[in-house]
């Protein structure tokens, strides 16, 4: 007996004699003796619960986390607060550890919850149509140009130097696969170039993608990318920052087919990247060719009110090599965060969430291009993250001067972009008051004096 | 009126409501922290600007907290309830891992944060990618899947890679009849044709079928082992040595691991490429569909293509520890598939898997599995010594099972009447969740058991005894279970309707 099993001695004897055979090892004995482990694994000794939590947390403290520094991290995931009611919630054995409702009867919260989801995430985005969770967010851009290859079997991919880079990396992977290929449009003043991407349109693009707002901060024209791509018939797709759809016009109301994102930024922890959700939502033309679980309302058979997992014959465990996506298992317990989150923002708090990081950023971007040696990476208007430019100083080193002054000034662009090696690119939240901007300004501004006048590193103290 | 009578009055919340329908204009939970930067107006030009706000609930926070309890409610969970549903190993959750995963240090750590100060995150990870190579027997490990399907995906484009580096454009993937829906999907959007392996009398691989179909075209074979019928394919090394003989890869399904773990290893029979679930073998709360990880595991020749981000371990060479970096760039990864999602993986179900092998460690881990086959032998016993459990749901294949098995409904349907459906509605009403049902394809009104190891013999033994309720109710009269369950929050729903009519947001006005 070890942990989290209950089988004594006396009930290990007793269920062997049920079995009818004389030891635990019969019963592997269809596994060739040649294939069976001599030796034991070749682990550490199994620990008690405190020896664990302790090395854990040993772990733990060999990480700085957005509460031991102030932070402008963001490009793609962002230090948000998160509501005691989601901790709460998210806990409960009821949402925690059921799985896929497979047995509706049983089940109705959770499906409720997707449908609840479903409802909140089509509202946020101007589509009809939304699933109930794919993975995270650029798999989400890899989902939807299956989604455009299944719609029109074109093969070449137009993507937005502006998208997330693992967006883009993410499509390429999948494109092998998919037998598409991808395109990069280029930026102009930090959004998506037009006039480039009318160059590249033709009859055999099948999908063309646009981050909104884009990865350098920058909203874009995605009405005008939408139309762009539906004069060529291809499918638009754009993927959006749900917590701006506050403050910037649906992306559903602009045109485009599918939205798709990264669903951290509703009520989920930063987690070094993972577990969060990744949103899908389309028109209602493309319903039946959606990835993944969808809830839809029914009734039972007493009339009464109910849920159940619906056009199931798109999925997998139902149509094998047919299905419209090889997903199963997404992300439930994530987007239960998300939708809570969104009930509790309710609908004047995501606008009012949204214009607090309109005015915040707006009044970091004024400040930093105050600095002596900061400069603008472009003049486009943001919403919740800008990028500047550095001249003078390595930015790697001014960003690790800042480090160690207990401030991350943000995404070096350099670590994506060979074309911004001098780029910095700021994130604000709720959670970076006035005082944490003018802290940034204050130890930038020593940061970026010091590296120039080649003074030595300080000491990081993590 | 009675005590029944009086437990019958409807409560106010009877008839499901959402919260889009609870609430009122002007209600709100949020309160925003003040704006303590100048007021600047038109930062967002008006054509960007939304012109109606997304019409999200307007509700109290107590409002939406009783709304959700009670949502949690209308839930079955593992926690208040035996889950044996198959091939998706529901054992306990541990809570020592939810405390564990969200210290700040971990929950808190920005996924870009530079490695230099994630170090704790990377060792981890480090720490977990050789536990699983070992576990597996193949040392080289990617943590970035989110799930066994992305997993798959991830080993079939690796395949795909190691084929077209050797200059060869292979075209089919062959999957066993018994295999998970996941496996031929997959097959599909990596670029290949599916071609169908079927099945021998013992419930292995058909042999002589496979070396038919197995030729220069066939680029992988996708296998379960133990497979979906909780058969240990004992003709393994004999189906890994043709596979090969083609210059194909083995690719190995790791739902299934829980039967195994320390006891033998996917590496030591021949598969070149395996996926982990680790909310199944390595417990994750399942959460109601996810989160879960799809780690993957290669031997040497794959290893170049893995996808990036690597981990790297670096000897300090000066006395100091060992640190970690993250390895990306194409110049030292020109062969790699690339990326399947974004930053390094789901991270939280790291922290929780790598806490749930630390505790058990190398003996745990082989008790575990060796538990949960003998578990799913006694159930499986325990089941037929009842003579009418026996007659009706006989063991689809063989005699003994691995740590789980499937039950054929096929006699049961005939003779009492009652399809396998109705079996599992029926296990509803005595609290318990059903088994996976119809799967695998190939077994008749199939049932797939699956008790795992964390369940008490007393557990076993009250399931065994619903089942055996349940057949003998039905000899009497088939039509309760017909028209089952009865003590659940809804009875059967209509899905034909839903799926023909589909309902799947609901209108605001």
């Amino acid at each position: 007996m070890t942990l989290y099993t209950a089988v004594t001695d006396d009930d290990r004897q007793a269920m062997l004699d049920t079995i009818g055979v004389a030891s635990v090892d019969e019963l592997f004995e269809t596994i060739p003796a040649a294939l069976r482990l001599a030796e034991r694994l070749d682990l550490p000794e199994g620990m008690a619960e405190q020896q664990v939590y302790d090395h854990l947390r040993e772990l733990a403290s060999k990480n700085t986390s957005a509460e031991d520094e102030v932070t402008f991290l963001g490009a793609g995931m962002y230090d948000h607060y998160i509501p005691s009611i989601i901790d709460m919630l998210l806990g409960r054995s009821e949402f925690l550890t059921p799985y896929t409702p497979y047995q509706p009867e049983i089940s109705q919260g959770g499906l409720q919850v997707m449908f609840e989801y479903q409802t909140a995430m089509s509202e946020l985005t101007g589509l009809p149509v939304s699933n109930a969770s794919v993975y995270e967010g650029p798999s989400a851009v890899g989902a939807a140009g299956y989604l455009a290859k299944l719609t029109n079997g074109r093969t070449r991919f137009l993507v937005s130097r502006g998208l997330h880079p693992h967006s883009r990396a993410t499509l390429e992977t999948l494109s092998v696969g998919y037998g598409t290929t991808v395109e990069e449009i280029p930026l102009k003043d930090g959004v998506t170039d037009l006039d480039a991407l009318a160059a590249m349109l033709g009859d055999d693009v099948s999908a063309v993608f646009v981050q909104q707002p884009n990865f350098l901060g920058a909203i874009e024209d995605v009405a005008a990318i939408s139309e762009a791509a539906h004069g060529a018939g291809a499918l638009a797709v754009a993927a959006a920052d749900p917590l701006t759809l506050g403050v910037l016009e649906a992306p559903g109301n602009q045109g485009v087919d599918v939205c798709v994102g990264e669903g951290q930024t509703l009520g989920n922890r930063l987690d070094f990247g993972g577990p969060s959700f990744g949103f899908f939502c389309a028109t209602e033309a493309h319903l039946r060719k959606m990835p993944g679980r969808i809830a839809g309302e029914t009734r039972d058979v007493d009339g009464r009110r109910g849920w159940v997992l619906t056009l199931q014959t798109r999925e997998q465990h139902i149509r094998r090599e047919k299905a419209t996506s090889n997903i199963c298992t997404s992300q439930a317990l994530n987007a239960l965060a998300g939708v809570v989150y969104l009930s509790w923002l309710g609908r004047h708090g995501l606008v009012e969430l949204g214009e607090l990081m309109v005015q915040r950023t707006h009044y970091a971007r004024q400040a930093l291009l105050a600095i002596d040696g900061v400069e603008a990476l472009h003049e486009q208007p943001v919403v919740r993250e800008f990028a500047v430019r550095i001249s003078g100083a390595d930015v790697a080193k001014v960003v690790a001067r800042c480090q160690a002054a207990g401030v991350n000034p943000g995404f070096a662009l350099g670590r994506a972009y060979d074309e911004y090696g001098d780029g910095l690119l700021v994130a604000i939240t709720e959670q970076r008051s006035k005082a944490d901007i003018d802290k940034l300004v204050t130890v930038l501004t020593e940061a970026i004096a010091a590296e120039r006048a080649g003074a030595p590193a300080q000491e990081v103290t993590a | 009126m009675t005590v029944s009578e009086h437990a019958r009055i409807p409560m106010q919340d009877d008839e499901a409501t959402t919260i889009f329908e609870k609430g009122a204009p002007g209600r709100r939970a949020f309160v925003a922290p003040p704006l303590d930067v100048p007021q600047v107006d038109g930062l967002i030009p008006a054509k960007f600007a939304r012109a109606e706000a997304p019409k999200l609930p307007e509700a109290s926070e107590p409002e939406i907290v009783r709304h959700y309890v009670r949502l949690s409610r209308r839930n079955f969970d593992l926690d208040s309830g035996f889950y044996p549903l198959g091939s998706c190993t529901m054992k306990h959750n541990p809570r020592l891992h939810e405390r564990v995963t969200a210290l700040p240090g971990h929950a808190k750590l920005h996924p870009f944060q530079d490695p230099s100060r994630s170090q704790g995150a990377l060792e981890l990870m480090w720490n977990l990618e050789r536990a699983l190579g070992e576990v597996s027997g193949l040392p080289h490990v990617s943590l970035q899947p989110s799930a066994g399907s992305h997993g798959e995906l991830a080993g079939v484009l690796l395949t795909r890679a190691y084929h077209e580096d050797r200059g060869q454009q292979r075209t089919t993937v062959l999957t066993p009849d018994t295999s998970h829906g996941t496996n031929p999907a997959t097959v599909t959007m990596a670029g290949y044709k599916v071609v169908k392996v079927g099945t021998n009398p013992d419930g292995g691989v058909d042999v002589e079928d496979l070396k038919a179909k197995a030729d220069e075209n066939v680029a992988c074979l996708m296998l379960t082992n133990p497979n979906t019928l909780g058969v240990f394919d004992p003709n393994i090394e004999e189906i890994a040595s043709i596979v090969h003989g083609v210059g194909a890869t083995l690719y190995y399904d790791g739902a299934n691991l829980n039967a195994i773990m320390g006891i033998s290893r996917p590496g030591d029979m021949g598969f070149d490429i395996v996926h982990f679930n680790l909310h199944k073998s390595f417990t994750q709360p399942h959460g109601g569909g996810g989160p879960g990880a799809g780690p993957i595991a290669v031997s040497d020749r794959i290893e170049p293509y893995l996808p990036v981000p690597i981990i790297e371990r670096v000897a300090s060479g000066n006395g100091a520890g060992p640190t970690f970096t993250l390895v990306e760039d194409t110049e030292r990864r020109p062969k790699s598939i690339g990326k399947l999602r974004g930053f390094q993986g789901n991270y939280g179900t790291f922290v929780r898997s790598y806490a749930y092998i630390c505790s058990l460690g190398a003996e745990g881990l082989r008790d575990a599995s060796e538990t949960a086959v003998l578990n799913a032998n006694y159930l499986l016993a325990k089941l037929h010594q009842d003579p009418e459990v026996a007659q009706y749901l006989p063991l689809a294949f063989g005699k003994l099972c691995m740590h789980e098995f499937v039950l054929s409904g096929a006699p049961m349907k005939k003779e009492l009447q009652i399809k396998t459906l109705d079996l599992a509605k029926r296990l509803l009403d005595h609290g318990y969740h059903p088994p996976t049902v119809y799967f695998p394809l190939l077994v008749d009104e199939a049932l797939l058991i699956e008790p795992t190891e964390t369940e008490t013999r007393e557990t076993l033994d009250g399931f065994a005894e619903a089942i055996g309720a349940i057949i003998r109710e039905a000899k009497t009269d088939p039509s309760i279970a017909q028209a089952a369950p009865y003590s659940t929050p809804v009875r059967r729903l209509d899905e034909a309707g839903a799926a023909k009519q589909p309902v799947i947001r609901q209108p605001l006005s």
